[in-house]
């Protein structure tokens, strides 16, 4: 479960985030949408500690980490996977080394990277490319590779930052079918995107950032983009949230 | 912990090898740093010596009586200065013994050819051994009371001069030292900063999956810690092998003229190995975690 508790986070001469209140329950699969700059990666890197929040209480999976000491960082971030636009695999490295290297740098024992990396290169459907490069993929594919890096250490939380954007429309369908697969097996997902089409079909819950508040916050579609019907006034802690 | 350790070494021996060129130019510039360093710390052990030596040998005050003063007066002026708190021992030595313990100190086999000498040229004197060097200007006055003497001789002043300018050195050595070591350190921060930035991508991802900054910093510090592992090595060889060369050539005709004792070969390179390894490690660590630091700021 992660939530956020008035939290505000200005920049320079930019407003980040201000006054954002939200509950994210776990298993929930979240769209965040919001035009450019409105805040949604600002989001993401408070809730992952690249950033601390000016004020507000920000707490995930019950624990607070708005003082989070950066020993206790490492973690927090190994609870929660990210997946990003550009893939960000590792060149040298074949698909399977990039997913083991998740594990090496958690200590994992190499018999254990053994065992867990070709099942979960098998659950993102990619177990024959397993010894080829990224430059040698797809794009559907280096997502997939990506994806799978993010879920082998089994966080309970995975992020993922417009993963479609750069992928045609069926090759984006497919990963959004293998983000459900996961979600169904307990993952919470929280995905920041731009494409209406995929979050109207999909039928989860969205949430609209504008100007750095929450402005909707509802299921179903991607509603109507500035000041549409639907909007909820600053963006508060909606108890009355139904499921 | 031993997994990550091998780890890090397997990766820092392939991030050393294909940044060979600037891998190779921080080496050089620790070795230089070192071998400056090294020339230093041979002046200023061997100078110490030296002054250790001349401590010793110097802290005699020589008092030439002339001629006319007795042997029961003279006496009487050894036991005036024998009761001073300053003093340790003191001697009248008359010019007879004097001339023979100068023949077969200082001219050896010759010393025949001071056989022909008509007439004794040294005079009596009273030798005066002082506790402490600074002793000696207290002996200097009360012996300058004293009626019938021809010349005081002593070395205070020159061995003050000594170890003035042995205290200076020591300070220049520091100061330099200090420059050098911030310098090397910039070196191979600009070094690692290289495979830094070669590996940037592969740091973001290490972060964003939970990996500890010690975890991250280990290949480049161990990078760090390797190439100085080796300047250190290399530049013990050379100051050993020079310092070698160099004795070899002084014990043949300069010592007995400068007559100064020069520190043995193994005992400079063993306490430079350590000095040397302990510079090294330090400056390739402080390199590394200095060319990471902003890389590494959450
Ligand atoms: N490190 C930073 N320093 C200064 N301003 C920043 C920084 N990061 C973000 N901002 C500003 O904060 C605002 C929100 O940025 P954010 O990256 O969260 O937008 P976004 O919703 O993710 O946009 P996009 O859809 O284009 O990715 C923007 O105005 C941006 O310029
Ligand atoms: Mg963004």
């Amino acid at each position: 479960m992660i939530t956020f508790e008035h939290v505000t986070k200005k920049f320079a001469d930019n407003v980040g985030l201000e006054d954002i209140s939200i509950k994210i329950e776990k298993g929930d699969f979240v769209f965040i949408v919001g035009p450019t700059g409105a805040g949604k990666s600002t989001f993401i890197k408070l809730m992952q500690k690249e950033i601390d929040a000016d004020s507000g209480k920000i707490t995930v999976n019950g624990k607070d980490i708005t003082n989070l000491p950066n020993r206790e960082i490492p973690k927090l971030r190994r609870s929660l996977g990210i997946v990003f636009q550009d893939f960000r695999l590792l060149p040298k490295k074949t698909v399977y080394e990039n997913v083991a290297f998740a594990m090496e740098i958690i200590h994992t024992p190499a018999k254990q990277i053994r065992r867990q990396v070709p099942a979960v290169l098998s659950l993102v459907g990619i177990s024959s490319k397993a010894d080829k490069y990224p430059s040698e993929l797809s794009q559907g594919e280096q997502q997939r590779v990506a994806i799978a890096r993010a879920i082998v250490n089994k966080p309970t939380v995975l992020i993922a930052d417009e993963p479609t954007g750069n992928l045609d429309p069926d090759t984006a369908w497919e990963i959004m079918r293998l983000l459900e697969q996961i979600n169904l097996r307990g993952t919470t997902i929280l995905m920041v995107t731009h494409a209406k089409d995929i979050v109207d079909k999909m039928g989860k819950r969205v949430v609209t950032i504008e100007k750095g508040h929450i402005v909707r916050d509802e299921f179903g579609s991607y509603g109507k983009e500035v000041n549409g019907k639907g909007m909820y006034p600053g963006g508060l802690l909606r108890k009355s949230y139904v499921r | 912990m031993l997994g990550s350790l091998g780890y890090s070494i397997k990766q820092a021996a392939v991030q050393v090898f294909r940044n060979r060129a600037m891998s190779l130019a921080s080496l050089f510039s620790i070795t230089a740093m070192m071998l400056i360093l090294g020339l230093f710390f041979v002046l200023i052990v061997n100078v110490g010596v030296a002054m250790e030596t001349a401590k010793m040998d110097y802290d005699t005050v020589s008092v030439y009586l002339e001629d006319s003063v007795t042997y029961a007066e003279a006496n009487t002026m050894a036991e005036t200065l024998r009761a001073m708190p300053e003093v340790s021992e003191a001697e009248y030595l008359d010019k007879d013994t004097a001339l023979s313990q100068w023949k077969s100190q200082s001219w050896g086999e010759n010393s025949y050819l001071l056989d022909t000498l008509p007439e004794n040229p040294l005079p009596n004197s009273i030798e005066v051994k002082v506790k402490e060097l600074s002793g000696a200007d207290a002996v200097v006055e009360k012996v300058n009371t004293f009626n019938g003497i021809e010349k005081i001789r002593y070395y205070k002043e020159t061995v003050e001069k000594l170890v003035k300018i042995t205290d200076s050195l020591k300070l220049a050595m520091l100061i330099i030292m200090l420059f050098l070591v911030i310098v090397s350190i910039v070196v191979v921060s600009n070094t690692i900063k290289l495979t830094v930035f070669a590996r940037q991508k592969e740091i973001e991802i290490m972060k964003y999956v939970g990996a500890t900054n010690w975890f991250i910093r280990g290949p480049f510090l161990v990078e760090g810690i390797f190439i100085g592992i080796i300047s250190a090595g290399v530049s013990v060889g050379v100051v050993a092998l020079a310092y070698s060369k160099i004795i070899g050539m002084m014990s043949r005709d300069m010592t007995l003229m400068i007559g100064m004792p020069m520190v043995s070969v193994g005992f400079l390179s063993t306490n430079l190995v350590w000095v040397f390894l302990a510079l090294g490690i330090s400056i390739g660590a402080c390199g590394s975690i200095v060319s990471m630091r902003r890389f590494l700021d959450t």
